[in-house]
Order: C-alpha cells, then structure tokens, then sequence
C-alpha cells in the first residue's frame, strides 16, 4: 500500500539550475537525521518518536526502490498534524521541550522533500543544531563522545555531498581530520571564552524536579527509599589521609520536631540576646581539610563531617550545626571544609532550643515512656540512660533490613516492643523518643555515613545509598554527642558500609553489591573519568577560568583582555593548522620529502634542481657541472626512483636519508677551495 | 630496412588521388573454375605497411586504414578479416602545403603512436649516404637480426615495464595541462595518454630499466604528443619546442 502511495506522487518541480541530489547520498543523510535526532526519544512523546521513525523508513523504502516523493499537499498536511500535536501534547511550540520535539519532527520531515542538493544541506545545518539541543538534557562524557562523533558524521556528509562518491572509509577518515584539526580552537575557545557563573549550560528551572537527596523531613521509609538508588550525592578529596570509615558522619539537617510519624526540622527559636544562638564547636583534634563536590539537590544544606570547623565561603553554620549555602544547590558544585572528629559542641545550650530537644506528642507511644520512666529513676545520668537504651536495641531480637512493617499510630512503641524490625530512621526515631521520655534532650540527623575510596583518583565516593540517620543527645558541660542506635543492632553497617549489613534479598543498588572483580574495578575507572570531566569541564567556572588565566600571567583578565587572548591563541591555532595542511601536504610521501630535502641541501653548492627535471637527468646534469657530488647524487637518484617509480625496498629510504646527511656534512667551503 | 632488420613481411603503397579502398584492402574477384568469389588480400594484410605520401590519398581511402590500425583487422564486404601480427603502418606525408594533399583528419592521426620528423641527414650521415651512391642493392645484403617470434616476446616484456602510480600522477598532469593551456586547440586524448604510457615503456625499455621514468615521458612526448596537438595561434601542428615548454611547466616529484 506504501508503494501505490508514493507511485501516485506528482514529480516535485526543481528549478533547472538547482543540482539534484545524488542517489547514493541519501543513507548518509539519513544516517545523519537518526544520529542527530534519535538520542532525544527517551524525552519525546512516544507518538511523535514512532512518526518520525516510520517517516524515516518510508523515505528509505522510496530510496530504495527509486520511487517518487510524496506529493506536497500530503506532506503539507503531515506538517499541520505533527504542529497541531506538539502543541496539543505542549500546550505550546515554544521552551525546550516543544523545541526539541519541533526540530525532530522537521528532521524526519525534512527528507521526504529533499530533491536537490540544497535540501540536503538544510538537513545538514539542521543536524548541527539538533546537536546542541542534546546538551540541554545531559553533559556527561558519554553524551560528548556521541556528538563528536555525530559532529564528524555530518562533516563526513557535507564531504560526500561536495565530493562524490568515495569509499566510506577515506570520507570517514577526511572528516575525521577535519574535526581534529578544530579542536585545538575548540580548546581555546573552551578555556578562554569569557564565563557565566552558573553551569556550562543555564538550565531553566524545571531541571531540578527529578534530583534526589536527602529531603526535609524523615519518616519510616523514606530513608529506605532513598538507599534503592545508586546516584552519586556527593565526592570527597581528603587533603591527607581519609578518616576511617565508622568516623564518616556527612552531617546533613537535624529534625527535633516529631509528630508520632514524620520529624521535621523545628522553626530556630526566636533570637534571645541572653545565649549564644551561634554554635560554638571547640575542636579537640587537629580538623580534617577536604573538599566535597555535591551533586545538585535542590536544598541549602552542605554535607560536611560531623562537625566542621571552617567553611567555605558564601556558607553559613546552622544552629543545629549544618552547614547551609546562601542558595539551594542546583548545579554540582565544590565546597572546601576543614572538620573536627573530636569536638565538643555547644557545651551551653540555648534553654529554647533544649526545651525543643525534650518535646514529644502527647498521648503517643505509653509503653516506651514507661519504660523511659523505670531508666530515669534507676540511673543516675544521661550517659547511663543512652547507654541502656542502646544495650536494650543490642540485647533483645531487634533486625535491621530495608523492608520493615508498616507500623500504627504508636509507632515506636509497636516498633520497640512488637515488630522490631526496621531500618535506620526507625532505630534513630525510637532512641530519641525513649532519650526525650527519659528527659535527656535529643534529636534526629540526616546525612550519610561512609563512602567508598575510589582507587583510580582517590575521591571518596558517597551514594544515595550511604544515606543514613542518627541521633544526638545533649549533656550539661559535653554538649551534644553523637549517638548511633544502627550501630548497636549492626555493627557493619557503619564499620563496613551499607553492602555488608543487609542480606543478599534487599533491595539494593547493584552497584553497591558488586564488592569484587573486574566489574568493580571498570566502575572506579569510570567513575574517576566521571569525576575528572565534572571537575575540569563541567566544574569550569569564573573562578576557575580567573585562576587559569593569572597562571597564564593575565592576572585580573577583563572580558576585553580575555577576547584579545582568545584572538591571538584561536589565530595561532588556525595558522597552526594551516600550516600543517599547506606545507606539510599530509599526503606527501617519505620518499619525497627526503629526496626533497637532498636537493635542497645541494642548493648550498650552486645546483637547483628544475621542478620539472626527473632524478636522472638531473644525476646527469650534477656529474656533468659538479664531478665531485655525481656518485653521491647518483645514488640518492637511483634510490629514490626506485622507491617512487620501481620497486623500492625499504632500505633504500634509509639509504636516500643516509645520502641527505652526507651531504649536509660535507663543508661548502671544501668546493669552493677546490 | 626496418621490416628487413625484423625479419617481417613488407609492403608499400604509394597513395595518390584516385586510390580507392579497395587498393589497400583488398577485394574479392570471381573465379570461373571454382565458380565463388576469391579473396585477393591488398597491400595492408603485410607486417610492416609502408603508406606513401598519404595525405595524398582520399579521405575515403585515408579512413580504410583507420579500423585496420585500431582494431587490427579488416572487414570487407561483410567478413572480418585479421591482420598478420606484428603490424605496423608507416606513413609518409608531404608538406600540406603543396599542392593535391588531403590533411589527415584528427581522428586518424591520433592513431598514429608517433610521428618523426626526418629533416635533413647531419653532415657525416650525408657523406656516408653519398659515398655508397644510394644503391638499393644493400638491402638485399641485409641479414634479419630478430627471428620473427622474438619480436613479440620483445614487445611482451616491453609492455610489462613497471609504471607507479607516480609516474601515472606526472602523466596526468601533463596530459591535463595539454587540456587547459590556451597554447593548443585540444588536449590529448585518453588513446593519446595510452600511446603515451606505451611509447614511454618502450624508451625504458630500450635504456635496459624495469621502471618507467618521468624522463621516459619527455623524451618521447615531442615525438607523441606534436601530430596530435594543434597550436591555436596558428594552423600548424605543436613544434618540439611547444612541447618542450610544456614539460618545463610541470613539476616531477
């Protein structure tokens, strides 16, 4: 039915000097439009990725049975529909997602009319835009290789379509050069282009909907959620040795206010002039430097260790001791810390804030408080009671796993003393209800705890999957001390990561799983490139570019000294390259250029070889005006007619570059004596 | 003399105005005892065919020759004929401008390899020429230095002389500048750049190599490319030193 369809076509009118398009140019057009457009389908309307395909197949049926083109007022409508869609699908033809879905739709459309040659250059510059529209989906090093790969895919086009038919392998290989002659300017351009501050690329705003993290508030399961993925949260740099693992506490936001279900962090209390409201941590070791480079999560919170000392600039100390940017963090960025392990922290409390750390919903969890109740009148002080707290989650049969029992209106008392089955959040929750039932003052923290060392680079990768929960209690002259109720139930976990403590029916990442082998070791590479490409490519800033540039002794560079420097360098580059293409023509063979060089050098006696004399007459000619240099001048000859015009062994090119130094050390002032 | 140093078959035709095909090729006579047509061969079934003075012949006659010198056969009166092997066609021309000459046409002359331009004998040529008084009677004397299928195999080994693809560039560029110049009319034609190739091998050939030299090219170029060149500044044919330019504006690498 395809066929009756196009054999009904009428023939397109083509003004008489346009040059057709030739036959065999069409799979590389093709090739171009699925290259350039078919890595959007994973954000397209499954509609419109079926249209184009199926516009794409028709185009190469009609290629190849030389059949006719569709007729306008068909294609014309194909238009009308495809527009009328995306704006329906869009609610309109504008931003970046109608955008994209209007470019691919007209480069699968494209083709369908494409008679001369002229539309296959439209096709082509269309190609190169699509290509840029990738970048505002993803910048990883996969999506750089893909376009550079496709950039030189449509130069190895354009080539076919200016030069006819060759083989693949020399257009491919022509292209190729082309592109690699241009990024020496591409780098220059790249390094030197005055920069926004921002992200290499300014995204509009809905690109942060999907980004995990931690959020502000913890209930059951959300933590267990979070630990299903495998993404990145953050890289670490230790300037000397990591810490051990069970001291890598990332500090993200404390929640002390509970409603029986959900903590949420409390409204700080109202400024009171009488205490400090700003957190005093006195370091009691020497503090740790390291830098993170946190991934984008859409919140002001910084994870930094349990409990940093100095902070980056543009960065403040939260009350309950998190560091918070001055905005949410929306692009990867690199924050420098310095943090104490052995600190004390608060050692005086504001009475508000303490008041906070002791509230609990009224009439939720009875027996928990009963048995808070019995510990605070046996023992004697705060200390005592967390540690019977943490002996009662060791001793009796409590499990840690990620798929626990939902659990009821008393939560923690169903928890404690029923189900005792559950997961960080839970044990963190219950220890500090049973803590605050007790009257010890106590709240819950979000962060990660541990990370893996990546070999390759030496950055301490910490996943979403390192997310974990913990609490903190606070005492009359120590301050508040950190406690860790997972600990007590499994110790692996924060001795030796999330992988070990959980059996093998857990659903975790597979990446956390895979502990051994060369799988291992391939992902550690990746990641390091990964790391490498966000550091210096993607993590390329004002800054960065200001310190490159007093490096290069452009100290404090103006956008008008960085565009003469980027002239001068990118002009160097062209000359570079032009250079290269017209002196040293790549196809000139060795032979040839030593022969050439031979000549030269007899230039210094007073002999020019005539460019259009052959190697023997001109032996002739030089035995003939300088006896002296005939025997020398007849080998090179001989040698290098037959390496350019018989058949030439190897050993005589060696013997041509032999005859070319020989003459170069013979001192012109020895003819001229003689 | 030179189909006698070869030990080929010879024959001459003096060509003149009223010549007709048929003289040179040959024609069928009826034979009345075996009552069928007989084939006669004419002068061009020979190894070596001398034309004489044939721009005196005809067109029509001129052109009979053609198929024989390309496609070394002979089709009379329906039946193609082969011609001996080797074969040669010498020709000789009188100055066009004298008078009841038919210039060969492009095509045909393109079917000649090369032409040679005799001129005058050199002094001591000329001494020896009139002191053995011109007689005839030496040819006899001559001896065959080739047996007749060691010319073949001669010119099997000739033919296989190596040609690179960089001589093939050089040839290239040459014939293109034939092309381009504004110095000529027309360029060579691809039979010229065979008859090129072939001559080329020949002359290295002849020097004892096993390659083809871009000084092969120029040396047999005059001889090759004159006769097929028409200068355009004027009526005549490419003079030596015409060609001799040409070389000189390409370079040899």
């Amino acid at each position: 039915m395809a066929i009756s369809l196009f054999r009904t076509g009428r023939k397109l009118k083509t003004s008489p000097s346009a040059p057709l398009l030739e036959h065999g140019t069409l799979p590389w057009l093709l090739a171009v439009a699925l290259a350039t457009a078919g890595p959007h389908v994973s954000h397209l309307p499954p509609w419109l990725s079926l249209l184009a395909g199926l516009l794409l197949v028709w185009r190469a049926l009609i290629w190849q049975r030389n059949g006719r083109l569709p007729p306008r007022w068909l294609l014309a409508g194909l238009v009308i529909a495809g527009s009328a869609g995306i704006a329906f699908q869009f609610r309109t033809l504008f931003g970046r997602e109608a955008g994209v879905a209007m470019l691919v739709f007209f480069m699968a459309l494209k083709p369908m009319e494409m008679k001369a040659q002229r539309d296959a250059f439209v096709v082509i510059m269309l190609g190169f835009f699509l290509l840029v529209t990738h970048y505002l989906y993803s910048q990883s090093i996969a999506t750089g290789v893909w376009l550079l790969g496709t950039a030189t895919l449509l130069t190895a086009t354009l080539i076919r379509l200016s030069g006819g038919a060759q083989p693949v392998r020399a257009i491919v290989k022509y292209a190729g050069l082309l592109v690699a002659q241009s990024l020496p300017l591409m780098l220059v351009l790249f390094l030197l282009f005055p920069r926004v501050s921002g992200p290499l690329w300014g995204l509009p705003l809905d690109a942060h909907a999907g980004l995990t993290g931690l959020s502000d508030s913890m209930s059951p399961g959300s933590l267990s959620n979070l630990i299903q993925s495998g993404a990145i949260a953050f890289r670490a740099q230790f300037s000397g040795q990591p810490p051990e693992q069970s001291r890598l506490y990332w500090r993200g936001p404390a929640f002390s206010l509970y409603d029986g279900k959900t903590w949420r962090p409390d409204p700080p209390p109202a400024p009171n002039p009488r205490s400090a409201t700003q957190p005093i941590i006195e370091a009691r070791a020497t503090p740790i430097s390291y830098s993170i480079t946190l991934e984008p999560h859409n919140q002001r919170w910084l994870l930094a260790l349990d409990l940093p000392v100095a902070l980056p600039e543009n960065s403040t100390l939260a009350p309950t001791f998190e560091a918070l940017a001055r905005e949410p963090v929306r692009s990867r960025a690199r924050f420098a810390f310095r943090s104490s392990p052995d600190h004390v922290a608060n050692r005086s409390e504001d009475s508000a804030m303490l008041r906070q750390a002791l509230r609990l919903p009224p009439g939720l969890n009875p027996r928990t408080r009963t048995l808070a109740a019995e510990w605070k009148q046996a023992l004697a002080s705060p200390e005592q009671i967390s540690a019977a707290a943490l002996r009662f989650f060791r001793e009796e049969q409590f499990f840690y796993t990620l798929r626990p029992p939902l659990l009821g209106q008393h939560a923690v008392d169903e928890f404690l003393f029923a189900t005792r089955r559950g997961f960080c959040e839970h044990y963190a929750s219950a220890y500090v209800v049973l803590m605050r039932a007790a009257g010890v003052p106590a709240r819950v923290v979000v962060g990660y705890q541990g990370g893996e060392i990546n070999p390759v680079d030496g950055y301490l990768t910490v996943r979403q999957s390192d997310a974990h929960a913990w609490a903190e209690i606070w005492v009359e002259n120590k301050g508040w001390l950190r406690v860790d109720p997972t600990a007590a139930v499994a110790p692996s976990r924060v001795e030796r990561g999330i992988g070990a403590s959980l059996g093998a029916d857990e659903p975790l990442p597979a990446l956390v799983r895979l502990d051994a082998g060369w799988l291992q070791t391939l992902r550690h590479r990746w990641e390091a490139a990964d790391n490498a490409w966000n550091q210096w490519v993607l993590g390329y800033n004002p800054q960065r570019q200001r310190e490159l540039l007093s490096r290069l002794g452009l100290a404090n560079a103006d956008w008008a000294k960085m565009i003469a420097a980027l002239a001068a360098l990118g002009g160097v580059c062209l000359l570079l390259v032009a250079f290269w293409t017209l002196y040293q023509a790549p196809g000139t063979p060795a032979e040839v250029r030593a022969w050439q060089r031979f000549c030269r050098r007899l230039e210094r006696f007073g002999i020019r070889r005539a460019a259009w004399e052959g190697p023997f007459d001109f032996a002739a000619r030089v035995v003939r005006e300088h006896p002296d240099l005939g025997p020398l001048t007849n080998e090179a000859a001989q040698a290098f007619a037959d390496l350019r015009y018989g058949a030439g062994r190897p050993e005589q090119l060696k013997q041509l570059e032999a005859c070319s130094r020989r003459i170069k050390s013979i001192p012109a002032s020895r003819r001229e004596r003689a | 003399m030179l189909a006698r140093l070869l030990g080929l078959h010879f024959s001459r035709v003096q060509f003149t105005s009223d010549m007709l095909p048929a003289d040179v090729i040959g024609l069928s006579i009826y034979d009345r005892e075996r009552s069928e047509f007989k084939f006669l061969p004419g002068a061009i079934f020979s190894q070596v065919l001398l034309a004489d003075e044939i721009n005196r012949a005809t067109p029509k006659t001129q052109s009979a020759l053609l198929e024989a010198m390309e496609e070394r056969q002979v089709t009379v009166e329906g039946e193609t004929r082969p011609l001996p092997e080797p074969f040669f066609v010498i020709a000789t021309q009188n100055p066009s401008t004298q008078i009841g000459t038919f210039p060969l046409p492009e095509s045909q002359l393109d079917r000649f390899l090369m032409r040679i331009e005799l001129g005058y004998p050199d002094r001591a040529a000329e001494r020896a020429l009139l002191e053995s008084g011109g007689r005839h009677d030496t040819l006899a004397a001559i001896q065959p230095c080739l047996t007749p299928d060691q010319l073949p195999s001669l010119q099997r080994t000739a033919a296989d002389v190596h040609v690179s693809p960089a001589l093939l560039d050089y040839l290239q560029a040459l014939v293109e500048a034939t092309r381009t110049s504004q110095r000529f009319v027309h360029g060579l034609s691809p039979r010229a750049a065979l008859a090129l190739i072939a001559a080329a091998r020949a002359w290295a050939f002849i020097d004892g190599r096993t390659m083809v030299m871009p000084e092969d090219v120029q040396a047999v170029l005059p001889s090759v490319a004159c006769h097929r060149l028409q200068l355009s500044n004027s009526a005549s044919h490419a003079r030596p030193e015409d060609i001799v330019q040409l070389i000189r504006s390409i370079p040899v690498v």
